[in-house]
């Protein structure tokens, strides 16, 4: 009797199309995630239950663990004119060719009278060393640089230039530093600003956790 | 005589003895580079971390000597922020003989029960929250204290951030050696 042969099928399974697959996932993730800006200044912001989203375009006032507050003005369109502006109303005399150095500063974090040396000098301070802008009572420089932003905002909608001023904070940064940031903000005038925090989610049963869910919205 | 062999040895002779060039497959195999693609993959998702930066409210209060809000003592509770993350809190006014049973101490953790019970017990009009903040408190205190009123629910206009007095700036300190805070 002949023998049955039972068909021998190759365990080889094509791969290409996982393959495909694999990559086409990785490519997705790696372009839609979003790469965060190099942090210069390492700050870790507290927590808050707030969810909106920080805007792109923004006046950031850093505070850092050490006391130092930066100031990164983000807003490129303007940033020129609050430059222009600081350097005319505080009498810095910074030539053109200074200027333009200072317009590509990353964040300004000298006292004012230690722009122009620092500006000529032919290798950069480290972001760690860098003094920060004097911010106690007696010399709060804080205030001459919110001055100067709103003097470039001003005739705009006050409501864009209140959206865009954040402030952001290291936990441990002391509660008199981020007075000083207050302060300068209320000698302009200015009442309303931004902190930024990472967003955390609501404690369940909270009084805020029963307003979501109830689909109330409270601003 | 001698003869020279001229047919072998680079000439293509087609013959039963020749073998053809054998026809490779263009078939690869492709797992490791599934493999690697995958990699990569669980690489990037696990370490992506998802942290959205958010932005919350701040509104500060005009400096209106005209309009200082007359606060009833009924509906007042004070909290205070202090060094090591220790928070402080009294209802209505000091007394000065009854201190230590009106300045008491809590943690952040407790605070939000005793806001809303506070918040329970008064009527919604008397109802406001007084925020003072020790030169050793850290920004991080304050904001939380902040986001601790709107998880309560407390409404804007309800709670205020006021400058801290020297009286209760040494109340905190001598309740700091007191409880042995550093």
């Amino acid at each position: 009797m002949p023998k049955v042969k039972l068909p021998r099928k190759s365990t080889n399974v094509d791969m290409t199309a996982m393959c495909d697959v694999a990559f086409l996932l990785l490519t997705f993730f790696i372009l839609a995630t979003k790469q965060k800006p190099p942090e210069v200044l390492a700050v870790t912001p507290p927590s808050s239950v707030s969810s909106k989203a920080v805007p792109d375009k923004s006046i950031m006032f850093t505070m850092t663990k050490e006391g130092k507050v930066f100031l990164m003005l983000g807003d490129e369109t303007k940033k020129g004119d609050i430059l222009e502006n600081i350097n005319l109303t505080k009498a810095l005399n910074l030539s053109q060719a200074e200027m333009a150095k200072w317009k590509k500063e990353e964040f300004i974090g000298v006292p004012l009278n230690m722009v122009k040396s620092s500006l000529n000098r032919a290798d950069k301070i480290p972001a760690t060393q860098l003094p920060g802008i004097p911010n106690d009572s007696t010399n709060n420089e804080l205030v001459d640089w919110v001055r100067s932003i709103t003097n470039v905002y001003a005739g705009g909608n006050q409501r864009d230039l209140e959206q865009m001023l954040m402030v952001k904070g290291d936990n441990d940064a002391l509660y008199p530093i981020f007075k000083n940031v207050k302060m300068a903000f209320k000698k302009n005038e200015i009442y309303k600003f931004r902190i930024v925090t990472n967003s955390e989610a609501v404690p369940i049963g909270s009084e805020l956790y029963k307003q979501a869910i109830s689909g109330d919205k409270n601003d | 005589m001698a003869e020279i062999d001229t047919s072998s040895g680079g000439g293509h002779k087609k013959g039963p003895g020749v073998k053809k060039a054998k026809k490779l497959s263009t078939r690869v195999d492709l797992t490791p580079m599934v493999d690697l693609g995958f990699l990569l993959l669980t690489f990037f998702v696990f370490t992506t971390t998802m942290s959205q930066a958010t932005a919350m409210n701040m509104n500060e209060p005009k400096e209106d000597k005209d309009q200082i809000l007359k606060v009833k003592n009924s509906g007042a509770m004070t909290i205070l922020l202090g060094k090591g993350d220790q928070v402080y809190y009294y209802f209505g006014q000091l007394e000065a003989d009854k201190l230590s049973e009106e300045f008491k101490s809590t943690s952040f953790k407790e605070i939000r029960q005793l806001i809303v019970d506070k918040k329970k017990a008064t009527p919604i009009d008397d109802l406001m929250y007084i925020i003072k903040s020790d030169s050793k408190s850290t920004f991080k205190n304050s904001i939380d204290i902040l986001d601790e009123m709107s998880i309560c629910g407390v409404p804007p206009g309800h709670y205020a951030e006021v400058d801290i007095t020297p009286a209760e700036q040494e109340l905190i300190r001598q309740t700091e050696i007191a409880n042995g805070i550093q």
